[in-house]
């Protein structure tokens, strides 16, 4: 099991090496000049090309990149322009604010849209079955920015019964002690309900921005996979040895719809990473995707492909999980076979 | 007293299409550790009726009239409760393609342990004793180690075993084998039927056999049902039937049949096709269309015909009346 897990991690570098080159390339090729964006808009000539030299702009491409490659072997993920700070010590001490609320997000998502599905196969045709293809219609077709936007004016304009939308924490409030980088655990390993509290509101509406854009997905998904299932001959045979309906529904029916929904979990799990970024800017969320969209405004190169590069692992640690998870669920799927 | 009755049943889907009239005024009798063998071609709803005497039809299905009755008692009352009480401990049932027949993801042992666990108080250690039991008896080599098998490592035969052993593992009074050797290999065939025959006698158990091989079912049951277009057509000891067939549908699978190895898929004897179902026009003898012997007459509801001893047909022109 191990060796497996090491010999797919291993297969993931060549995928990882394509991400470097190209996320280089398009940084790159992005639009503005870093060099000529820190000097300021009074920034003279020479102050441009000063700070080009500094930063090895006018070195060749190639060169360029093996410098980048060089420091990357070394642990060394660049400095951020505008904060002078490692883009490693960014990135750690923000990813935890991230995956807290994609975690969120798709624990939300999962305990309405699984049910709902479970429930909408079932009972086919039933007012349940309309709301879960109502949400899967509607759910495609609204942005996460939008939704966002909308949430916190209704929420927290109108109705005032969210907290302002700046952050994972009351101002007021301070920040627990780092265990995990979760706010909600790191508050309950001290016993800090206040704190606990205070982050859970924060959390609530980006949380539920998120799990409104992939209900849709996972809830039809769930539906057509238990539909499908189901309708199989082993269902039959469950049913006709007089098994309990809850055990055909759980053990037979759903461990089977799971594997196509747990497709779609890493899936869908993928576009939150990705929406994230957009998220994070409605709700001033210290993520790495708001410092990534900070970055990209501001050219800065070094906070780009670090956050591309995170973003890149993260991939491959979720599809290992999910093909581990697979093997869990499906014998025919064990992955050292 | 027979064990199982199946009295005027007649039963209907309600699609999007139309109702399909699947089953109408279908009787059956089978007596305690009788072996009955219903057969007819795809489609003349062999299945939809086996279904029904266990309560697992589809939802859109609907029974419009007539009983069943098992040992006494009349499954169809209080909404099949009585029904559910029985299935899988009395009645059981085995399907054709055993290999998707199994819950693909669950080992073997565990799903006879589920049926078990369902069915008895047996728990823990004396359960899963039991349940390698199960697979002794259905001639499974070394049960020990099949216990933790995925339907995927065995073959269809053995798939077909398990779900055999899984049908027993509560020792009913009847098994309803529906086309158990479809996608099965020719010896794999002999070997299940063999094992369910020798299993039937071993523990005094009734099967319904259902197929649509004729040889099988000659070789295999004392009593046959010959059934078309959602009609029993004729009824009565296997030999008899095969001997002097009265329905000119009998007549010709029997006779397209003659050293009883020949499956009926096989045979274009037969020509015609079987009527929609959804046809609101659907004549009284729904094999009118395909008959050479229909006359004006055969338009009014289907006079029943005794044949001889417990050997009935429903025609008015039986071929047996010719030959007299
Ligand atoms: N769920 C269903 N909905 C509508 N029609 C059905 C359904 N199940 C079976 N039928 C119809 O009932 C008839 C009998 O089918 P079946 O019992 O499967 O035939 P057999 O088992 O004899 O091959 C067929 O005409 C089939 O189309
Ligand atoms: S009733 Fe008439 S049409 Fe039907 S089988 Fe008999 S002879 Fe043929
Ligand atoms: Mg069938």
């Amino acid at each position: 099991m191990l060796a497996t897990i090491l010999k797919r991690l291993l297969g993931a570098i060549p995928n990882l090496i394509g991400v470097i080159v190209v996320t280089f390339l398009l940084t790159r090729a992005l639009p503005g000049d870093p060099a000529a964006f820190f000097a300021g808009p009074a920034g003279t000539a020479e102050a441009v090309e000063e700070i080009r030299v500094k930063l090895g702009l006018n070195k060749s491409l190639p060169e360029q990149f093996l410098l980048y490659v060089r420091d990357l072997s070394r642990g060394d993920w660049g400095n951020s322009l505008a904060t002078g700070q490692s883009v490693l010590t960014e990135l750690t001490t923000r990813l935890p604010a991230s995956l807290e609320l994609t975690l969120c997000g798709l624990v939300l998502a999962v305990v309405i849209a699984i049910p709902l599905g479970i429930l909408a196969a079932t009972r086919p045709g039933s007012w349940i079955d309309h709301l879960c293809r109502g949400i899967a219609t509607a759910g495609v077709s609204l942005p996460t920015f939008f939704t966002g936007l909308l949430l916190a004016y209704i929420f927290y304009f109108l109705l005032g019964w969210a907290p302002s939308p700046l952050g994972r924490l009351d101002p007021y409030l301070s920040s627990p002690p780092t265990v995990t980088g979760f706010y909600l655990i790191d508050s309950l390993l001290v016993g800090d309900l206040d704190v606990f509290v205070g982050a859970a509101k924060q959390l609530i509406l980006p949380a539920v921005t998120l799990a409104l854009f992939v209900l849709a997905p996972l809830a039809r998904m769930t539906r057509a996979a238990m539909l499908g299932v189901l309708s199989a001959d082993f269902i039959r045979t469950a049913r006709a040895a007089g098994l309990a309906p809850t055990t055909v529904l759980f053990t037979y029916a759903f461990r089977n719809a799971l594997l196509p929904v747990m497709t779609t979990l890493g899936m869908v799990f993928s576009f939150l990473l990705g929406s994230n970024v957009l998220v994070e800017k409605v709700f001033a969320w210290p993520g790495i995707g708001s410092f990534a969209i900070e970055a990209l405004v501001a050219s800065d190169y070094a906070p780009v492909q670090g956050f591309v590069l995170t973003m890149a692992l993260l991939y491959v640690f979720l599809n290992l999980a999910i093909d581990i998870a697979y093997g869990l669920v499906d014998p025919r799927m064990r992955i050292d076979q | 007293m027979s064990l199982l009755a199946v009295e005027n049943l007649s039963l209907e889907f309600r699609t999007r299409s139309g109702i399909v009239r699947a089953l109408e005024n279908v009787s059956l009798e089978l007596p305690e550790g009788g072996s009955l063998g219903l057969v007819g071609e795809s489609g003349s709803g062999k299945s939809v009726l086996s279904f029904a005497i266990l309560g697992i039809q589809d939802a859109a299905a609907r029974i419009t009239a007539g009983r069943i009755r098992f040992a006494g008692q009349d499954l169809l009352a209080n909404e099949g409760r009585a029904m559910k009480a029985l299935r899988g401990r009395e009645l059981a049932m085995i399907f054709q393609n055993p290999r998707v027949a199994l819950n693909p993801i669950r080992q073997v042992g565990q799903q006879i342990e589920d049926v078990l666990r369902r069915h008895t108080d047996l728990r823990g250690k004396t359960l899963r004793a039991r349940a390698i039991e199960c697979l002794a008896e259905v001639r499974i080599p070394d049960p020990e180690r099949r216990y933790a098998a995925y339907p995927f490592e065995l073959s269809g035969g053995m798939c077909q075993r398990v779900m055999i052993a899984i049908a027993l593992a509560c020792r009913p009074r009847l098994l309803i084998a529906d086309e158990p050797t479809t996608g099965l290999d020719v010896t794999t065939q002999a070997a299940i039927m063999r094992l369910i025959r020798d299993l039937g006698h071993e523990k005094g158990m009734a099967t319904l056999l259902i197929t649509h091989d004729l040889g099988l079912a000659r070789e295999f049951c004392d009593k046959l049902a010959v059934m078309h277009a959602g009609h029993i057509v004729e009824t009565g000891p296997t030999e008899a039937v095969f001997r002097t067939p009265a329905h000119p549908y009998a007549a010709q699978l029997t006779r397209a049949t003659p050293v009883g190895q020949d499956r009926l898929e096989n045979l274009a004897a037969i020509p015609g096709n079987l009527p929609d179902l959804r046809r609101t026009d659907l004549p009284a003898c729904r094999f009118a269309e395909r008959c050479e012997r229909r006359a004006d007459d055969c338009a009014i509801p289907l006079p029943r015909y005794e044949v001889g001893a417990g050997h009935t047909a429903f025609c008015h022109h039986p071929t047996r009346l010719e030959a007299a």
